[in-house]
């Protein structure tokens, strides 16, 4: 396997706009001769689509809901960056670069963080010339806040509800799009294979969800935006339905799978609260602003917390540990996520732990509260307040909040080069399903700048790069060998996973391999926790395959086969993860292997050893994964320690 | 907690439903309403009784409008300001008998189960939905100033989830407040004035086509709305509505 990032010639500032002058163009009239397949309708999705679409290419779209409307970009709450300067603070498409890259711990791609800060503008023009209600001040101008990792206010935002909002605006481009007739809409059709032809990516198999039949398209170039693999961890702040599969069957297909092991984990979550629980929900990283962190000193005090027989408010001002203002007296309680949760997991680890589970610490407001009044917090802070007593039913103002850590993006995904192409040439990835742009750890609001990049501003240009040749090759056909066997090949696991015939649920299933990769593949892994985590997942996969039950039949709407599917393939990623987490003998951003840290427990990275993406090769359901290297050259960032103290 | 479901079962569009019962017992307050009917299903996979039972969900945090339960005769339940997933046992009484029901409307026919086909809301918005602004050659964001008061209305009406529980609480299975809140929602900020409306009429006369009822100002989908989507949003679409009538913007299609 060649990994040619194709990175273009010329001062990185001068990069893009050389691709775009010398890259090839199809014309109007042939334009509507070539079709392309979507999968996936959220930020990166939906808005290519509605691009191409806008260009005249013939679009086919996909998406698992019954709306492109719930994808899962739309519970994105902070905001969007762009290096607009509006606040003239200081900003300019450098600084946002830089931030990005150095957030970002220096593994990721020069190139490419650079055009993402390029066009980040463009993309907040684009949205308020859709009619995206962004936040305003009393002069009709565009207002921002600031966030984790940067110096500068360049944060646009639409109340808590900014990627709803952008989603909307890009739905609505689709929708537009689908009126014309240029895209044609596929709504609860999930993807199951993609098909290969002389080498280029030629079409997909889908499932219609609500038949259970199987259904083939072609086309002469297919993009995935499906999102990340969160939910390998089964508790997380995706969505339920979110999944790896769409990426995984076009790494087992051939395209190379990115640095998975670079899972980012948020610190401030409404923890768990019984085996029953589903999916976690995020609390807003700004109200570590003015809350304080803490667990009680005593280990009898947790205890009785735990048993119920003591609260919050009964532990004595000296009883409690600011474990976080105790260990990082320069950041305190805004010390970065990866510090916050490790720490968070540490104390509980160590039996201090906070709420029935024990698996929570204490964000409290009551020296804010005293400080500033109920009703300055009240007006900061008061829809996560309320957000918080409709799920945990306790009142914030009066007790202190109780949070923990959870999975929230992942930085790994099918390894692109500069044109988000994969290693499959004519299969493209965009959005949180590509690795590109963010390193080992991603900031905060740039998730959503990725993914509408991806797709307003990016594809569109490189996508007619490929596809100006294809107008000789005609319309493809869904028939042949290629297509027969995937479909063939869909039907045939569909069917062993049905006929397993077992006793246990696939819930079941998914939740034990959550507790495995959140236990020993989470937080803080080591040599040790992984060889367990990797012997702990065969262990259950080999039980997986015989003893799971799926009731009810393919050839119908069936969730439970959905589940199996994806789970099945969870199993694989997961076996991935923890490769490369093994093979990455680095602290690096989320990625925190407990032998490499400094004295005061930071991360410590490895320069002149791992400066490297790790693009992993499929060779089989049962074969170890084969790793190729693409070196990261910085030729422009000056490469520094990153410092919390 | 303990409980007694009365769930609607419906194999497909054209079978017949019917209210099936399950008991339930050991549910905790502080777990959701679908997290307690994954614990039936985990039970029914378990005993082999009967197939899970099918309803829509996803984000389980109120924002993707994809659950929608009637439960005990209310969209989203008892609970005011919040979507099904939102909703937890502890405003259930333990031993409490629970009636749940699919959407029921003309235009949201149901697929199996609790599942209804809500694609009719993508076609509304289709017909007119949005601004017309292509990819590129857009001016610079701060251009075009929107005073505050107009932007934060527009929030307002921005915020609606598309679940369709307006749909489901009303009487005439009406959808004048999900397209009174997109049509607010465009035809408040100066962008979308170009097409503001055209895209009134269109949208109207689409829903009209869909099968949805009219208004008949009972307020309904106000009172259940879980984004608190407020009735204004359906006076300003029946201005615009009057507006094209005699506006200058009517144009043959």
């Amino acid at each position: 396997m060649i990994l040619d990032s194709k990175i273009p010639e010329g001062p990185l500032s001068q990069k893009w706009t050389n691709y775009k002058a010398a890259q090839k163009l199809v014309n109007p009239a042939n334009k509507r001769k070539l079709d392309i397949i979507v999968v996936g309708t959220g930020l990166a999705g939906a808005s290519a689509a509605a691009s191409f679409g806008a260009l005249g290419f013939h679009v086919d779209i996909f998406c698992i809901q019954d709306s492109p409307r719930r994808a899962h970009s739309i519970a994105a709450q902070g905001g969007i960056n762009a290096a607009k300067n509006y606040q003239n603070d200081g900003d300019s498409v450098e600084r946002l670069f830089k931030d990005t890259i150095k957030g970002g711990d220096y593994r990721a791609r020069e190139a490419n963080v650079y055009r993402l800060a390029e066009v980040s503008g463009d993309i907040i023009d684009q949205c308020v010339a859709q009619g995206v209600p962004f936040a305003r001040d009393y002069s009709g101008l565009l207002d921002n806040r600031s966030f984790g990792g940067a110096q500068v206010s360049r944060t646009f935002y639409a109340r808590g509800q900014t990627g709803q909002q952008l989603l909307l605006g890009a739905y609505g481009a689709l929708s537009r799009e689908i009126a014309r007739g240029t895209v044609v809409l596929h709504e609860r059709h999930e993807m199951m294979d993609l098909v290969i032809k002389d080498g280029r990516a030629r079409g997909i198999i889908v499932r219609n969800l609500v038949t259970g039949e199987l259904e083939r398209y072609a086309a002469h170039a297919v993009v995935v935006a499906t999102g990340g693999y969160g939910n390998v961890y089964y508790l997380s702040t995706n969505a339920m339905n979110s999944n790896g599969s769409a990426a995984w069957v076009c790494h087992r297909r051939g395209a190379a799978f990115a640095n998975p092991c670079y899972v980012q984990i948020h610190p401030t979550c409404i923890p768990v609260h019984g085996d029953y629980q589903s999916k976690l929900t995020l609390m807003s990283e700004s109200l570590r602003n003015d809350g304080r962190i803490w667990v009680p000193k005593k280990k009898e005090d947790a205890e009785a917390i735990r048993r119920g027989e003591k609260t919050a408010l009964d532990i004595a001002e000296e009883d409690r540990d600011y474990y976080l203002e105790r260990r990082y007296p320069a950041f305190g309680n805004l010390v970065p996520r990866d510090v916050a949760s490790r720490a968070a997991k540490e104390r509980c680890d160590a039996g201090y732990g906070v709420g029935p589970t024990g698996l929570a610490v204490y964000l409290d407001f009551a020296d804010a509260i005293k400080r500033l009044g109920r009703d300055v917090v009240e007006q900061k802070y008061g829809n996560l307040f309320q957000m918080y007593q409709k799920i945990v039913d306790v009142d914030p103002y009066e007790y202190p909040m109780m949070i923990y850590p959870a999975v929230h993006y992942t930085m790994g995904g099918l390894w692109v080069d500069y044109e988000l192409q994969t290693t499959i040439p004519g299969l493209f990835a965009a959005g949180e399903a590509n690795f590109s742009d963010h390193g080992a750890n991603r900031l905060g609001a740039s998730a959503l700048m990725q993914g509408l990049a991806d797709g307003y501003f990016v594809l569109p240009y490189t996508m007619q790069n490929y596809l100006a040749d294809q107008i000789y090759v005609g319309k493809i056909k869904a028939e042949g060998p290629e297509f027969d066997e995937a479909e063939a090949n869909v039907r045939a696991r569909m069917d062993s996973l049905m006929n397993i015939q077992g006793q246990h649920s696939v819930d079941h299933y998914h939740k034990a391999l959550g507790r495995i990769m959140w236990e020993y593949c989470g937080m803080a892994r080591s040599k040790e926790s992984l060889a367990t985590a990797k012997e702990k997942i065969a262990e259950l996969e080999a039980d997986f395959y015989q003893h799971v039950f799926i009731p009810g039949k393919a050839a119908e709407m069936n969730p439970e086969l959905e589940k199996a599917y994806r789970l099945e393939d969870y199993f694989e990623l997961a076996r991935l993860i923890v490769d490369d987490a093994t093979q990455r003998e680095e602290s690096c951003g989320g990625h925190f292997r407990i032998e490499h840290q400094t004295e005061d427990g930071e991360t410590l990275r490895d320069d002149d050893n791992f400066m490297f993406v790790a693009a992993w090769e499929y060779q089989g359901h049962d074969k170890p994964e084969v790793m190729h290297k693409e070196e990261l050259n910085y030729e422009h960032i000056q490469i520094v320690k990153r410092n919390y103290k | 907690m303990k409980f007694t479901l009365h769930i609607w079962r419906q194999e497909n569009a054209r079978a017949k439903g019917h209210f099936e019962t399950y008991e339930i017992d050991n549910i905790s307050a502080d777990c959701s309403f679908l997290e307690m009917l994954d614990q039936l299903n985990e039970k029914l996979i378990n005993d082999k009784i009967a197939h899970p039972v099918c309803f829509d969900n996803d984000c389980r945090e109120g924002i993707c409008g994809m659950c929608g339960l009637y439960i005990n005769g209310r969209p989203h339940g008892n609970d005011d300001g919040v979507t099904t997933c939102q909703l937890h046992m502890r405003h259930f009484h333990d031993g409490d008998e629970i009636w749940v029901e699919p959407w029921r409307a003309k235009a949201f026919p149901i697929i199996k189960d609790l599942v209804v086909d809500r694609t009719a809301f993508d076609k509304i918005i289709q017909a007119g939905g949005y601004i017309s602004a292509t990819t590129g050659g857009v001016p610079d964001a701060n251009n075009i100033l929107v005073p505050k008061h107009i932007a934060d209305q527009a929030m307002d009406a921005a915020a609606c989830i598309g679940c369709g529980a307006c749909v489901a609480a009303c009487k005439n299975a009406s959808a004048m407040l999900f397209v009174g809140a997109k049509v607010s929602h465009l035809n408040l900020l100066p962008q979308g004035q170009p097409e503001a409306l055209d895209r009134a009429r269109k949208m109207i006369i689409k829903m009209d086509e869909l099968g949805f009822g009219g208004c008949t100002n009972t307020y309904a989908c106000e009172a259940e709305c879980p984004k608190q989507i407020k009735r204004q949003n359906i006076a300003r679409l029946n201005r615009q509505w009057i507006g094209q009538m005699f506006g200058r913007d009517r144009r043959e299609d």
